[in-house]
C-alpha cells in the first residue's frame, strides 16, 4: 500500500470520484487555474474541463444556494471553501436550504462542502477556525472530520457517494504534515461511524481531526507512565457513534474528551451527555473535557499555542482521571 | 501654486504618505521573507493612489473602514508604522496586541474600524458608521473601500442598497486592481465597470483612473461633500492594478506579464513625482529629505515593534467580553 499525505488522500478522492461519475463536478473559488488555495485541485480543470471544474465569483452563499439547486436536478456538487471560516458566508444556504429539504419535500440534496479548517499555522481568528459545532446542531446535515489520509480518502468519497448535504472538514495542519497508508483500490470509510485508533484499558480518549495525533503523543508519554490509554476517532460528529462512543466508555470506565474547537457548545459536551446518559454506572471518574478556551483563535505564537489542546494537557488531564 | 484645490505642502504630503505607504510594505514584504511574520502579507504595492488619494479627502471627524490593500488610508488617520509593524510581528505594540495579525487593525478613537478577512464584511458596518454619523448631524462621513472581488459578495449588494435606501453619508471605494486572487475580473463579473452598478442602487457612481493620485482625490472629495450636504452615497471605482501576488506566498503566474508591464510604466509614485517636479513642487533635495526621513523613521518603527513583547499565553481568554 502507498504512502500518502492526508491532502494527496483528498486529491485522490476527488478525482477518483469525478472519473467514476459524471454527475460529480467541483465548484469554488480559484479552484480551477489556480487548482485551489492549498492546489488540491491543480490540474483538474485541464482533466475535466470548466463544466465541472467551476471557478466562481466570491460568493460562498451563491455557490452553496446554486450548488443546492443543482444537487436537486440530480447533480452531484462538491463545493470548496477557500478555508472553513467562510462557510459562515454561507451559512443561511446551509442550514435553511438545504438541511431542511429532505424533512419537508422528501427529495435529497446530494451535495458536499469542503474545506480547510483548524489552527496551529498562526492563520489568526478568520483563517483557523473550526466551525463544526455550527453544523452539528442542525438535523438534516451530516458533518465528518478525518485525522488520517485513510479516512481522508475514504469519508470524502462516502460524502460524494451519500444522498445528504455533507459538510467535510480538513485539518490544514495535517495536509502535508502526516503520511498513511491507503490502498489503490476502491473503498469508502462508512459516514456515521468512529474507529479505536488504539487500544487501552485504563481510559479513553475521545476525539477527532488534528487532536488524535495529540492523544497518540499522550498516549505513548502515559504508556510509559503505566496508563494505558485508548484512542476513539469520532471521525463523524453528526450522526455521532454512540455506540462506539459508550463501548470504549464502558470499557475503560474513565473518559477524556479531547476538541480542538472551542469548549461551550462543542461536540465535547455532546459526547458527554451520551456518555452520563448510556453508560453513568460504569463510569470511575467524571468526564473530563480538555478543548480550546471560548475565545477566538489568537494569531500570536504565545496565544496560539496557549489556546491550542496538545498531548501536554491531555497528559494533565488524564493522569487526573486516572487517579480515581 | 494649486493642483486639485490642494496646496504645496499637502501634495507633498500626499506624495510622502504614498512613498511611506510603499516603503513600509515593502520593510514588511523584508521581514515575512526572513522568517519573522506568519501569515499572509497582502501588499499594495502600485496601487497606493487609491487608499492615500480617497483618504486624503476627508476630515479629522470621518471615519474610515478600510481593506486588505489600504495601507495609506491607516496611516492617514494616524496610525503610526511602528503599530502596524508590531501587529504583523504579533506583539503587544501591535492593535490587536497579537490577538489578529496582518492587515485586520484599526483604531476607532482615529476613527479606523478594524477590518476582518471575509471580503465585503466591512461595507454593511460602513452603512451603520454613516448611520450613526447621520444622527449626529454634523456632517461627518464614513468611507470605505473593497476589491472587485468583493463586489460580488451579497453584503456589497446588502450594504449598499440599504445606505441608498437610508441616504446615510458614505463614501464606497472600489479598488479594481482587475484580480481578486487568481479570478480576473471577467470572471468576477460580466459588467466592465464596477461603478455602473451604481445606478442599481440610485445613487451616484463614477470611475477614477486608481494610478492618479489626484484624480482618486477629486472624485473622492466630490463624493464626501455630497454626503457632507445629506444627499447619500456615492460608489467610485478607481481602475488599478494588482502589481504582486494575492499574499506574498502567490508568484501571480497566472497574470499575463504583458499586463504587469503595461501597468509597471503607468506607476502611481512614479507619475505623481514626474508632475509634482514639472511643478516645481519637488526637486532633488527635497526628494532626498524625504526619503532620508522615511529611511529613518522605519527603522526606528522596526526596533521599536521588535522590542515590544509578545502577550503571555496565560492572558489568552481576557479580552473576549467588555465586562
Ligand atoms: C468571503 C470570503 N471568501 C474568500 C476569501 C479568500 N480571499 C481573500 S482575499 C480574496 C480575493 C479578494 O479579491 P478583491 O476583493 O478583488 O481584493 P484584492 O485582494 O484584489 O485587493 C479571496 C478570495 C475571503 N477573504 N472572504
Ligand atoms: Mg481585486
Amino acid at each position: 500500500m502507498p504512502e500518502i499525505t492526508y491532502i494527496e488522500a483528498i486529491r485522490q478522492a476527488l478525482w477518483e470520484e469525478m472519473e467514476r461519475d459524471e454527475r460529480v463536478f467541483l465548484v469554488g473559488e480559484d479552484i480551477g487555474v489556480y487548482g485551489g488555495a492549498f492546489k488540491i485541485t491543480l490540474g483538474f480543470l485541464e482533466k475535466f474541463g470548466e463544466d465541472r471544474v467551476i471557478d466562481t465569483p466570491i460568493a460562498e452563499s451563491a455557490i452553496v444556494g446554486s450548488a443546492v439547486g443543482a444537487a436537486l436536478m440530480g447533480l452531484r456538487p462538491v463545493v470548496e471553501m477557500q478555508f472553513s471560516d467562510f462557510i459562515a458566508c454561507a451559512f443561511d444556504q446551509i442550514v435553511n436550504m438545504a438541511a431542511k429539504f429532505h424533512y419537508r419535500m422528501g427529495n435529497s440534496v446530494p451535495l458536499v462542502i469542503r474545506g480547510p479548517s483548524g489552527g496551529g499555522v498562526h492563520g489568526g481568528p478568520f483563517h483557523s477556525q473550526n466551525p463544526e459545532g455550527w453544523f452539528v446542531h442542525v438535523p438534516g446535515l451530516k458533518v465528518v472530520a478525518p485525522s488520517s489520509p485513510y479516512d481522508a480518502k475514504g469519508l470524502l468519497k462516502a460524502a460524494i457517494r451519500d444522498p445528504d448535504p455533507v459538510i467535510y472538514f480538513e485539518h490544514k495542519y495535517l495536509y502535508r504534515r502526516i503520511k498513511g497508508k491507503v490502498p489503490d483500490e476502491d473503498f469508502t470509510v462508512p459516514i456515521g461511524k468512529a474507529e479505536v485508533k488504539r487500544e487501552g484499558a485504563d481510559l479513553s480518549v475521545i476525539t477527532y481531526g488534528a487532536m488524535v495525533h495529540q492523544a497518540f503523543e499522550a498516549a505513548n508519554r502515559l504508556s510509559a507512565k503505566g496508563i494505558e490509554v485508548e484512542i476513539l476517532d469520532l471521525r463523524t460528529l453528526l450522526p455521532l457513534d454512540r455506540e462506539a462512543i459508550l463501548g470504549t466508555a464502558r470499557k475503560t470506565g474513565k473518559v477524556v474528551i479531547v476538541h480542538e474547537a472551542t469548549r461551550t457548545g462543542g461536540v465535547g459536551g455532546e459526547v458527554a451527555a451520551i456518555i452520563a446518559e448510556g453508560a453513568f454506572d460504569r463510569l470511575d471518574g467524571p468526564i473530563l473535557r480538555v478543548t480550546a478556551p471560548d475565545t477566538p483563535v489568537p494569531f500570536t505564537a504565545p496565544l496560539e499555542e496557549a489556546f491550542l489542546p496538545n498531548a501536554d494537557k491531555i497528559v494533565a488531564a488524564a493522569q487526573r482521571l486516572a487517579a480515581y | 501654486m494649486n493642483h486639485s484645490g490642494l496646496t504645496r505642502d499637502q501634495l507633498l504630503d500626499v506624495y510622502y504618505h504614498l512613498r511611506l505607504t510603499r516603503s513600509l510594505e515593502e520593510r514588511i514584504g523584508i521581514l515575512y521573507r526572513q522568517g519573522k511574520i506568519f501569515g499572509g502579507v497582502y501588499l499594495s504595492t502600485g496601487q497606493e493612489a487609491v487608499s492615500v488619494g480617497a483618504a486624503y479627502a476627508l476630515g479629522p471627524g470621518d471615519i474610515i473602514v478600510p481593506s486588505h490593500r489600504d495601507m495609506g488610508a491607516h496611516l492617514l488617520r494616524g496610525i503610526q508604522p511602528r503599530e502596524i509593524l508590531a501587529q504583523y510581528l504579533g506583539r503587544l505594540g501591535g492593535l490587536s496586541r497579537g490577538r489578529d495579525g496582518n492587515v485586520h487593525y484599526g483604531d476607532i478613537q482615529r476613527g479606523d474600524v478594524a477590518f476582518i478577512s471575509p471580503m465585503a464584511d466591512g461595507i454593511p458596518v460602513a452603512t451603520g458608521v454613516a448611520l450613526a454619523l447621520k444622527r449626529q448631524g454634523k456632517g461627518r462621513v464614513a468611507m470605505t473601500w473593497f476589491g472587485d472581488g468583493a463586489s460580488s459578495r451579497g453584503d456589497f449588494h446588502e450594504g449598499i442598497n440599504l445606505a441608498a435606501v437610508l441616504r446615510v453619508p458614505v463614501v464606497f471605494v472600489c479598488n479594481n486592481n482587475q484580480y481578486a486572487y487568481s479570478t480576473p475580473l471577467s470572471r468576477q463579473t460580466r459588467v466592465p465597470d464596477i461603478a455602473a452598478r451604481a445606478g442599481g442602487y440610485g445613487i451616484a457612481g463614477t470611475i477614477a483612473e486608481g494610478n492618479d493620485v489626484l484624480a482618486v482625490y477629486e472624485a473622492a472629495k466630490e463624493a464626501v461633500e455630497r454626503a457632507r450636504r445629506g444627499e447619500g452615497p456615492s460608489l467610485i471605482e478607481c481602475k488599478t492594478m494588482r502589481m504582486r501576488g494575492h499574499s506574498e506566498h502567490d508568484d501571480a503566474s497566472y497574470v499575463p506579464r504583458q499586463l504587469l508591464e503595461e501597468w509597471r510604466a503607468k506607476d502611481p509614485i512614479q507619475g505623481f513625482e514626474a508632475r509634482l517636479r514639472e511643478w516645481r513642487i519637488l526637486d532633488e533635495s527635497e526628494e532626498a529629505r524625504i526619503t532620508k526621513r522615511m529611511a529613518e523613521e522605519l527603522e526606528a518603527a522596526v526596533a521599536w515593534a521588535e522590542a515590544s513583547p509578545f502577550p503571555e499565553g496565560k492572558d489568552v481568554e481576557q479580552g473576549v467580553y467588555s465586562t
